[in-house]
């Protein structure tokens, strides 16, 4: 039995979804421009008999979610770019401790107080580890409220098969906006993956669980972090997703994400329109992103869009290899490009 | 007839930080002048014989070092 | 010959790292005790943060779940929230509870969270190897504080009196300061862990128990002058005894005398 297409705000699929994966508890903080998923969270978790709490900070809520989660429960917190500089000390140690946990960042401008306004200023601090030490998690991009219902529901299985964070980086203008979305079916919580690692709970005869990210022998550290990194190859090789359009005869390839693909695909319709032959690479997952596809497609023209001064346009450069020109078109401080801005853009390098 | 008491001291796990001394109200112990593997002097029973398994010793003993019998 | 005092179940029976002297071992052994009369060491879990009281996980024989420092009382909020039957025990030091963790204790405290913090009150940093804490008296000595605490020339701050700036807070039920420099405040404390424990599984809270700890190495003392002035000086500051107590199980024996 399929749900009806709903006409809903991002904020509110988000939670929905969320709810409907089997979220146990959530934790939030208000921060603007996510604070509708807070509210839904608040009202639809206790609807549900869960728990939901709103924490004294972003801080206390991040390890509020790493306590539930290392009980095996699914946890969630949500927020916006400052409130996630607050949690990268949580998510470091979920990393550390392979807790599996559900982060949705809604990205606004900064660095900074900055503005409230959307913004894609946070790809470094997501993909780059924004914590401290040596560690990646799951990053995944929706460009719609539809996609980000379905990367939200899906991020919970994602973190409890690879034991890790997933994070859903969306931004303020997906968040804020109204689309259709078909939510998915409520997951059978009979079908979650057994978390025997996990503490509390524990039956006779089963050693004590400590969850725990402490490591002080270097011999012993440096055997678990190459462990890690082994199932972050893993992943590589499983986990990427992406979406392209026109790649194969393309003159120039418009690489971007979220908000800014959703305007790079009316500024390449536009450009097709006038006979120049643009296609578009947008990653889904940030972490792990699709290195070996832009391997693939070195040696063609791009132009990396975003919503910063550039940070994603760097792991453009990185994976094709010096084999491509890369350049790199941005509005920062929450400005949004438009397509016309796009399109003047492409027409400038192309020189048509 | 007035409770008498037996001590257990284990000797590696003693630290030899005397609070046990301290505690015991008839002065059954004492720091021994034999230290343990760990460079401690731990506690030891010089005088059992006072001992009326009172537990003051174990009460206060961080190591979990001494168990106290009755007899 | 039977064996009245010996080493409770659900502690490990190893040597620990502590200090000779240290407050700790001897806290840790009142909370395995009384896990061990309350038949608990299966469906108890030890939040364990950063400090001294890192260790902790290694000597309950129990699960636990290690945190950053001052986020305890926000990681046993989620621990308990998810396993409301079991026994959840929020260990921290001064550093982790007052400084650094004020505002998740303040308020787990103030939302009645059922967990128990015990509160290992050594008016000292002791991991990092002895800065002033928020607990430190005026005038006491620490490496960040080498003429002495001064709150009013080199404007330190005063002392914190946790429980009593706690027993303001409506969410908490049982506040209670012990300390572990003799044999009867020991036995008294362990009373008080008890209670907690109790009110704690009844559905009671919040509850914390404060306990006053010797730190003979931080304290540049040894073992027996540490407690010395933990008598002499710590005590007559922080006051002992059960600063609050609204406990529902509290009045019925109230009642019932």
């Amino acid at each position: 039995m399929a749900d009806e297409k709903r006409l809903m705000k991002g904020n509110e699929a988000m939670g929905e979804a969320a709810v409907r994966a089997g979220c146990d508890a959530y934790f939030g903080y208000p921060i603007t421009p996510q604070n509708e998923l807070t509210a839904y969270m608040a009202k639809h978790m206790l609807d549900h008999k869960r728990v939901f709490i709103q924490a004294e900070s972003e801080v206390s809520a991040i390890n509020m979610v790493y306590g539930a989660a290392a009980t095996g429960a699914r946890s969630m917190t949500s927020s916006s770019s400052p409130g996630i500089s607050l949690k990268q000390e949580g998510i470091s140690y979920a990393c550390g401790a392979d807790v599996p946990i559900v982060v949705i960042n809604v990205a606004r401008s900064g660095p900074g107080l900055g503005g409230i306004s959307p913004a894609q200023g946070d790809y470094f601090q997501s993909t780059r580890g924004g914590g401290h030490g040596d560690y990646f998690h799951i990053v995944l991009a929706p460009k719609s409220v539809q996609e980000a219902a379905d990367l939200t529901f899906e991020a919970f299985d994602l973190a409890d098969e690879w034991r890790m964070p997933a994070m859903v980086l969306a931004d303020g203008m997906i968040g804020q906006m109204m689309e259709g979305v078909v939510l998915p079916q409520p997951k059978d919580p009979a079908t979650r993956v057994a978390k025997p690692w996990a503490s509390g709970n524990r039956p006779a005869g089963r050693p004590v669980n400590h969850v725990d990210s402490t490591h002080l022998v270097p011999e012993e550290f440096e055997q678990a972090n190459i462990a890690r990194y082994k199932r972050y190859d893993e992943m590589k090789k499983t986990l990427v997703r992406y979406e392209e359009q026109h790649v194969e005869d393309a003159d120039l390839i418009l690489a971007a994400y979220g908000t800014s693909a959703r305007v790079c695909l009316g500024a390449m319709q536009m450009a097709r329109k006038l006979g120049l032959k643009v296609g578009l690479f947008r990653p889904i997952t940030l972490w792990p992103f699709p290195e070996k596809r832009l391997g693939e497609l070195a040696g063609k023209r791009f132009l990396t869009v975003e919503m910063s001064m550039g940070q994603m346009v760097e792991d453009v450069r990185l994976h094709t290899r010096g084999k491509s020109e890369v350049s790199f078109y941005g509005r920062c401080g929450g400005m949004i490009p438009t397509e016309e801005d796009v399109l003047a853009e492409i027409r400038r390098i192309l020189k048509k | 007839m007035a409770t008498k008491g037996k001590l257990e001291i284990d000797r590696e796990r003693c630290k030899g930080c005397l609070l046990c001394v301290r505690a015991c109200p008839v002065k059954v112990l004492a720091a021994d002048v034999e230290p343990n593997s760990w460079g401690y002097y731990p506690s030891k029973a010089v005088a059992p014989e006072k001992c009326i398994a009172c537990g003051n010793c174990f009460a206060v003993c961080p190591d979990v070092a001494i168990s106290v019998y009755k007899l | 010959m039977e064996l009245i005092y010996g080493h409770p179940k659900s502690l490990k029976p190893i040597q620990t790292k502590y200090c000779p002297g240290c407050g700790h071992g001897v806290i840790h052994r009142l909370i395995t005790e009384v896990i061990d009369e309350l038949g608990m060491q299966q469906k108890s879990v030890i939040l364990n943060p950063v400090g001294c009281s890192i260790w902790a996980s290694i000597y309950f024989d129990f699960d636990s779940v290690q945190v950053p420092h001052g986020r305890t009382p926000a990681g046993a909020t989620g621990v308990k929230r998810m396993l409301p039957d079991h026994l959840v025990i929020c260990y921290q030091g001064d550093g982790d509870l007052a400084a650094i963790g004020t505002a998740e204790a303040v308020h787990a405290a103030n939302r009645g969270e059922k967990f128990t913090t015990i509160f290992v009150n050594n008016a000292i940093y002791g991991m990092t190897g002895g800065q002033m804490a928020p607990t430190t008296l005026v005038g006491q000595k620490a490496t960040t504080a080498p003429y002495g605490r001064d709150p009013v020339e080199a404007g330190m701050g005063y002392p914190i009196r946790v429980l009593e700036m706690f027993a303001t807070l409506e969410g908490t039920r049982y506040l209670a300061r012990g300390a572990v420099n003799n044999a009867a405040n020991t036995r008294k404390t362990k009373q008080y862990i008890k209670k907690a424990f109790e009110a704690q599984l009844r559905g009671e809270g919040s509850t914390m128990v404060e306990i006053l700890s010797q730190c003979p190495t931080n304290w540049a003392m040894d073992p027996v002058e540490s407690v010395e002035w933990v008598e002499s000086d710590m005590i007559p500051f922080y006051k002992l005894g059960e600063i609050k107590d609204e406990l529902q199980g509290s009045a019925v024996k109230e009642a019932a005398k």
